[in-house]
This record gives structure tokens, sequence and C-alpha cells, in this order.
């Protein structure tokens, strides 16, 4: 088997079991369901100032059904030891995080799908700009943000308080992506040009990458026994 | 010995540097006397990023040699680091407050060293959730790599996002006169000095830890 085909069938796992147990992804969906109501509860959607948020709102609901769904990504793995099953099974343990982190993603993908057009419609909010270059921005915000958070699950479900210690290292390590990610949102939304937001992009892109490759490159030493 | 006369160093400089800040260098023109803290406050800002630095190193060096003594500098830094680091978050707005009128701001500098700030801390609490000192040293290396890479990232997105913090050093040189100039460095050189006599004696602390623990360890099973 060759590495993609591997990771394929990493993912493959993930989502049939996923698809019958449909806990994480349900728990996302209604959490972040949940947070854009109490948003509108919190921010009179009426008002203007909500409109200039609302970028921010976008994405505190996204990472914040994000980490719920991190929290488990690993979970599963480790009640009866599925880990050193999946661990035994490769020779690169790189693969095992590809694999979850594409998983994670898709996960996310789901999620946010169904939470966009809720946004939009409980903030009856207009866009302005392109909504292909807002599904680029979501999706490469999205990619970074699963990327690390892939990482430092599997290094937080092996501590004794992992569900308060994940959103503790998480959130300082993505303030970058967080700026970038919304100051971008913002720019699209607005109908801004490509000159006002292309920085942004550079900055989302570099992040994704950089904590694709380096976690990549570093799980080895994560997962040791 | 060693030790002793790291500590002796560290307190004439240290003295030394007490003299410039407060006898020798002049007020500044505007400001006055509240920008004496400025020689503090850049030094304990360079302490928490060079800290940073050497918690990054220890990391690498950590997993790749599997020494417990780099573990031992890597926390000793960190702890270090944070103290620094929480002077800098506060000597900054005393001074912030008669000078920009506000106690803070989200510039690039100031917001860079606090997600630093949050970054030693998350360092810290991984270190306090975990039981195998194997472990604790192993995750804690890995997590110290991966923010130390995260501190330029943080530190470009802030900078596009807004800034108005002084640049006292830009390409053209220092914009300071020659006696503050002096002061500043001799300021440098005294936290220097009294971050590696503090890292010595962290270490020490930090191995005398391990022991009790072994020790416990030992009656426990006997």
């Amino acid at each position: 088997m060759n590495y993609l085909n591997q990771i394929r069938t990493l993912v493959w796992k993930d989502l049939t079991s996923e698809l019958r147990t449909k806990e994480m992804l349900s728990s996302m969906l209604i959490f972040a369901f949940l947070t854009t109501v109490v948003f509108s509860f919190a921010f009179d959607p009426d008002s203007e100032t909500v409109k200039k948020v609302f970028p921010g709102i976008i994405w505190v609901a996204f990472i914040f059904a994000g980490i719920l769904g991190l929290n488990r990504s690993f979970l599963s793995e480790k009640s009866n030891d599925c880990i050193m099953g999946l661990m035994l099974c490769t020779t690169d343990r790189g693969i095992i995080y590809l694999g979850k982190m594409i998983s994670n993603l898709i996960f996310m993908y789901i999620m946010e799908a169904v939470t966009l057009p809720i946004l939009f419609v409980l903030f009856d909010y207009r866009l302005k700009g392109s909504l292909l270059y807002l599904i680029l921005i979501v999706a490469l915000g999205t990619w970074g943000f699963i990327a690390i958070g892939t990482f430092l699950s599997a290094l937080a479900v092996n501590t004794r308080n992992s569900e308060i210690l994940l959103p503790i290292i998480l959130f300082p390590l993505i303030v970058p992506l967080l700026i970038a990610a919304v100051q971008a949102t913002g720019v699209i939304l607005g109908g801004g040009v490509w000159a006002d937001w292309s920085n942004w992009l550079r900055i989302l892109t570099a992040f994704a990458v950089i904590f694709t490759v380096v976690p990549w490159l570093l799980f080895d030493y994560l997962l040791e026994v | 010995m060693f030790n002793k006369i790291l500590g002796w160093l560290t307190f004439i400089i240290t003295m030394t540097a007490l003299y410039l800040v407060f006898m020798w260098v002049p007020n500044e023109r505007i400001m006055g006397p509240v920008q004496k803290i400025f020689y503090f406050h850049v030094s304990s800002a360079w302490i928490g990023f060079f800290a940073f630095l050497v918690v990054f190193i220890a990391g690498l060096a950590y997993l790749f040699t599997r020494d417990n003594k780099w573990d031992t500098i890597g926390v000793s830094s960190a702890q270090i680091g944070v103290m620094f680091t929480t002077i800098v978050l506060i000597t900054g707005p005393i001074w912030a407050k008669p000078s920009w009128n506000t106690w803070w701001t989200w510039d690039p500098r100031l917001t860079t060293t606090l997600v630093l700030w949050f970054l030693y801390l998350a360092y810290l609490m991984i270190r306090s959730s975990i039981h195998e000192e194997e472990k604790k040293a192993r995750f804690s290396a890995i997590f110290g790599i991966i923010a130390f890479i995260d501190v330029p990232i943080v530190w470009f997105s802030i900078r596009w996002w807004r800034t108005i913090h002084p640049v006292v050093v830009d390409s053209s040189g220092f914009a300071m006169s020659p006696k503050m100039f002096t002061t500043l460095m001799v300021s440098l050189l005294a936290f220097t000095f009294l971050y590696f006599y503090l890292l010595t004696n962290t270490m020490k602390l930090e191995k005398m830890r391990a022991e009790v623990a072994g020790l416990k360890e030992r009656l426990r099973n006997s």
C-alpha cells in the first residue's frame, strides 16, 4: 500500500465510524447553531455594529464548535487502545496524523456548510463580495486551525485533564490565524478588493502549510510508547 | 564555585546598572523620569524572548539526545521567561499611561508579548497535567518547538493589523542619546547575567525536585 492509499484507508475508517455513531458531527452542529443563537441574543442582530463584528461571530462559532470536535477526535482511539493498533499498522506515524487531520477537516467543512447559511439568515446579512472568495478563506482558515488542532488534540488526550488543556494550549497558537481569517472575511463580506485581503490570504496559507508540515514531522515523537 | 562567581558578577553589574539608571543618565526631555522604566522594560522583554529561544533549542536538543539535562534547562528557562514576561506586561502599562494616555493598546509588540506569555503558561500547564517524567519532557519539548515557530507569525499578523509602539531601533540606528544607549546596554547585560544566574539555580532546584520524587517513589515501593 502506498502513502496516499494508507491515508485514504484511515480517513475512510474515521468517516465510517462517525457515520455509524454521528456523535461528533451532531454535537458540533448543535453547538455551532447554539452559539449562533446565543450571539443573536447577546448582540442585537438589527443594529449596525453587529454587521461590523459579523466576521468575528462566524469564526468564534466555528472555532468553538471545532474545539468540541477536536476534543473527541483522539478519544475514540484511546479507548480499547486503538491508537496502538494504528501505530502497528503503519510504517510512518505521520500517516496517522494526516489521516486524522483530513477526517477532522471533512467534519468541520460539513459543520460550516450548514452553519454559515444559518448565520447569514439569523443576522440578516447580505453578502457584498464574492461567495467563492469567502469559501476560499473559510476553507483555508479551517485547514490551518484543524492542522494544529489535530496535533495538539493528540498531545492533550494523553494528559490528565485533556478537555480543559486543549483550548488553553490551542488558543494562543491560533491568534494569527484568527486575526487573518476575521480580517479577510470582513473585507470579502464588505465587497473589498483583492489587494485588501491578499496579505491575510498569505498569512492563512503560511499558517496552514507550516502547521501541517511541522506537526507531520513531529508526530513520530508524540506517539512514542 | 562557578555559581558563586556568577552570583557576584550579577550583583556587581546589576548595581552598576541601577546607578546608571537612577543617578547618571539624564531624564528624557519630554517624558521625564517615567522614561527610566524603559531600561528595565526593554531588558525584561529581551530576557523574555531569549528564554523562549532557549526553550526552543532545549526542546530540539531533548528530542534528539533524550538527555534529561535539556528538559531541565527547558523548564527552568520557561519559568524564568514567564516571570520576565510578566514584568514586561506590568512595566509597559505603567509607562504607557502617562505617555500614550492609555494602559493598553493592541500594538504588535504588546500583543505578541501577551501571546508569548500565554504560550509560556500553556507550556507549564502541559507539564503540570502529565505525571510520567519521560512523557512530560517529550510533550513539553514538542510544544516548545511549535510555540516558538508560531511567534513570528503572530508578530506579522498583528503588525499588519495595527501599530503605535515607539520604534527605538530602526534601520537608521538607535534613536537615543549616547548616555541612554550606554545605560540600556549595561541594563541588558545585567539582566542577561541575572537570567543565567537564575537559570543555574532553577535547574538545581528542578534536579532536587526530581530527586525527591525519585526517593518518594522508592519509599512507596519498599
